[in-house]
């Protein structure tokens, strides 16, 4: 008998252990930034591309009701994917976006924006990559959707822009209001 | 013997140098080997050299030179990125058990050889 209850409790065991592990499988491991902490800290100051002066990004985005913050680089090849997504979305009369050039050359970066178009209202730089720390980006490209008004973020997505985030981020600006 | 000492000084210059560039605060170190590499697979923020970790660091000095102490670095850390960033994760509902096992099997283990032990 104390046999046996040994013998259940082993399976018993074994499976719970299964499944478990089975649902650990099943759970996706990337992780993706949740959004709860939305209210971003704008305080930070940083110099744009095309001239000497320096701006917070408080004022950057002030003018409009949404801002798109692009983290690109020219050294980015997803970023040379996602680049006509940017010119598309430039169209947009409550948008503006504002391209953050994350540890470039600068000579490369102007000469990026030459070949390729440029959709950004203002660009700036971020040769040491702080300033995007500060915007909680992990890398390039990553893209920031903010609502200007209520100083909040909408929208982030890790990784080039595709159609279906382009129509995800169209629909949120169309709906929020 | 010349050549030698100016061999001898160019090495000891390179060396020091190198030494130089490479040699972060400490408080920095400190900090980083708690951080978990977000884009990296399974390093910390010390031990990666990816630009995300690179701009980390710098980040971390600058937040040390503008007096925040590493509580505050943490804290602010753990709300850009949020609690994952962190090795040690904090005790909440999700995590409590990951906390209390250990003592759990402590106590029981412990009973285990007390029994063993009254019994002889």
């Amino acid at each position: 008998m104390v046999k046996n209850i040994k013998l259940i409790a082993v399976v018993f065991l074994l499976i719970v252990s299964f499944f478990i592990l089975l649902k650990g499988l099943n759970k996706t491991n990337n992780y993706s930034p949740n959004l709860n902490s939305s209210k971003i800290d704008f305080n930070f100051k940083a110099k744009f591309l095309y001239s000497d002066e320096e701006s917070t990004l408080y004022e950057l985005i002030n003018d409009k009701d949404f801002s798109i913050i692009n983290i690109w680089a020219s050294w980015c090849l997803p970023c040379r994917e996602e680049h006509s997504f940017l010119l598309n979305l430039k169209s947009l009369d409550k948008l503006n976006i504002i391209g953050i050039n994350y540890k470039d050359n600068e000579i490369n970066a102007k000469k990026f924006i030459k070949e390729l178009g440029n959709p950004y209202s203002k660009i700036v730089v971020d040769p040491s990559g702080v300033n995007s720390i500060e915007l909680g980006a992990y890398g390039v490209p990553e893209t920031i959707l903010i609502n200007n008004n209520s100083k909040t973020i909408l929208k982030k997505y890790i990784g080039p822009l595709d159609d279906k985030k382009l129509t995800e981020l169209k629909m949120i600006i169309k709906n929020e209001n | 013997m010349k050549t030698k000492i100016l061999v001898l000084t160019i090495f000891y210059l390179i060396g020091s140098f190198n030494l130089s560039y490479a040699a972060n605060s400490e408080k920095v170190d400190q900090i980083s080997k708690n951080l978990r590499c977000l884009i990296c697979q399974g390093q910390s923020v010390y031990d990666s050299q990816s630009d995300f970790a690179l701009s980390m660091k710098i980040l971390i000095q600058n937040k040390i030179d503008e007096g925040k102490n590493d509580e505050q670095i943490y804290d602010f850390l753990k709300s850009k990125y949020g609690e994952w960033i962190v090795y040690d994760p904090e005790i909440n509902k999700n995590t409590v058990l990951l906390w209390v096992l250990p003592l759990i099997l402590f106590v029981f283990g412990g009973i285990l050889i007390l029994r063993k032990v009254s019994i002889k």
